[in-house]
């Protein structure tokens, strides 16, 4: 039996009045591919940030309860040795006014705190990173000039130099184009292929999920579904989720 | 003109002058990236409560700021993480609270002291002894700290994967508002509690302007606030006009070159 990159048992976080998980159990094995999709505020942002180990959300009305456990390669998430988890998180909420070159981001995420200046080793380093993630000729570029999708590259790059086992992705898609997108995919299988690494990734894109993943976690705050894509992207478990099933669902299930 | 800082108070006006300008660019590029600049404001007016309960009570004035302002700087980051009020409200009820406090405080003392005024206005040239020990104690503290500019820099770029990275982004909050509290404090004298917030976001702007990177931007806001105390100073002693404006005067100056240039 494979070893389990995560397992989440019982979990459930509440936010002052507002529930954001609840009773969420969860194994996955190390090397999957896992597609985490629901509607907003389904808790999939909590969920992932549970697995690194930061329950604050971003409402701070009332306090914070946790419940039930979770375990990434058998520890707790804070007792995680560093650099086994690599994190991508949404790229929306990035202050572009703060002066910063691209490859001080991804320096930033080889150390753990800001580079003051970056010597010739790291830089090498980071430069094969954006390599990989096709980002290279980004290297010396001032990050609030970047598109939307180059900073996701750029992103990637940070969370993969240190060949994290377990990464985590939140919404990497968003606002990127098809064809970053398809790249997107084309890194993280290469990255999957050579390092054996787990993959979490929360994503809206189902017609993606269902080529890619491995297994799709179906999130209402609640486990919805889990499993492989061709079983829970299914009529009865996503009008559970979304309470329908629109007529892009429609497409992507292709009339199951 | 040179003959002029031969003179104790001249050179102890210089010297202060230096090292404030120092201490507030170098936290200046953390609050102006942390859009606390409002911040430096309210901790300025903090330290008039502070001032003026010192004047009050008899006592040396810094003496009693200080901890008053660091225990406001505490309680406003304590309000900002436990609510959901923005920052600028949480610092503008504190900022509020604090003139009331010091416009009391003023007004149960008996006579209205022109002290009272210098420390709104800053008198540079009654900077004593006892003031520049204060500041060079806080700038070698300052010193000592400076291995935590890699963290607090990453924080600021992005708090959520400093957190992440499993630095202890909370403490810093408060640690960093602590010192900006202390240095608003000491440069009370020199530039007045009108004038600080200005020493600690105008070199921090200006070197944004003409930075790429965080390190460098760093660099440059301690340059400019240092240099631009000698011309400050000069310009007060030839026009007789207070130090505190003539200084934040060359560096808004200096602000309006580095945006011109941006162009």
């Amino acid at each position: 039996m494979a070893a389990l990159a995560v397992e989440i048992e019982q979990y459930s976080v509440r936010f002052g009045e507002f529930q954001a998980l609840q009773e969420v159990s969860l194994e996955v094995p190390e090397g999957a591919f896992v597609a985490i999709v629901g509607p907003n505020g389904a808790g999939k942002s909590t969920l992932l940030k549970a697995l690194l180990g930061l329950e604050r959300g971003s409402m701070r009305d009332g306090p914070t309860r946790v419940t039930g456990r979770v375990r990434v390669f058998g520890h707790p998430p804070r007792e995680v040795p560093p650099g086994w988890v690599g994190y991508v998180p949404q790229v929306k909420g990035f202050d572009r006014s703060f002066p910063a070159l691209a490859i001080e981001v991804v320096v930033s995420g080889l150390r753990r705190h800001w580079p003051f200046r970056i010597g010739r080793e790291e830089r090498r380093q980071a430069s094969e990173v954006l390599e990989k993630v096709g980002a290279l000729h980004l290297v010396n570029r001032r990050l609030g000039g970047l598109s939307g999708g180059e900073l996701q590259r750029v992103y990637l790059a940070r969370s993969l130099i240190r060949q994290p086992r377990l990464l985590l992705l939140d919404e990497p898609a968003t606002g990127v184009d098809v064809v970053g997108e398809a790249d997107l995919y084309r890194h993280l299988e290469a990255y999957q292929a050579e390092h054996g690494a787990t993959i979490l990734m929360i994503t809206h894109d189902w017609e993606a999920a269902q080529h890619h993943a491995s297994a799709v976690l179906v999130l209402n705050r609640r486990v919805v579904g889990y499993g492989p894509p061709e079983k829970v992207l299914c009529h009865e478990c996503l009008s559970q989720a979304f309470g329908h099933v629109g007529h892009a669902h429609q497409m992507v299930l292709g009339g199951r | 003109m040179l003959e002029a800082f031969q003179l104790p108070f001249m050179q102890r006006a210089l010297l202060a002058g230096l090292l404030v300008g120092g201490l507030a660019g170098y936290l200046g590029v953390l609050v102006v990236q942390r859009r606390l600049s409002f911040l430096g404001d309210g901790l300025a007016h903090a330290a008039f409560a502070g001032v003026a309960l010192g004047l009050l009570l008899h006592r040396e004035p810094l003496w009693v700021a200080i901890p008053f302002a660091v225990a406001i700087a505490l309680l406003i980051t304590w309000v900002r993480e436990q609510s959901s009020l923005g920052d600028d409200t949480a610092i503008g009820i504190f900022f509020a609270v604090s003139v009331a406090l010091g416009v009391l405080f003023m007004s149960l003392r008996q006579g209205f002291a022109p002290d009272a005024v210098a420390y709104l206005f800053g008198s540079i040239l009654t900077v004593t002894p006892t003031d520049l020990q204060v500041m060079g104690l806080l700038a070698l503290l300052m010193l000592f700290l400076a291995p935590l500019w890699r963290y607090w820099a990453h924080a600021t770029f992005d708090r959520e994967l400093a957190l992440a990275d499993r630095l202890p982004v909370l403490w810093h909050d408060y640690l960093l508002s602590a010192l900006i509290a202390l240095v608003v404090v000491v440069s009370v004298k020199v530039v007045g509690i009108v004038l600080i917030a200005a020493l600690v976001v105008i070199p921090a702007a200006t070197a944004r302007l003409l930075s790429q990177t965080f390190a460098a931007m760093t660099v440059l806001s301690i340059l400019i606030g240092t240099l631009t105390v000698l011309p400050g100073l000069v310009a007060a002693y030839l026009f007789d006009v207070p130090a505190g404006s003539a200084i934040v005067l060359v560096q808004a100056l200096l602000f309006g070159l580095a945006l011109l240039k941006r162009r």
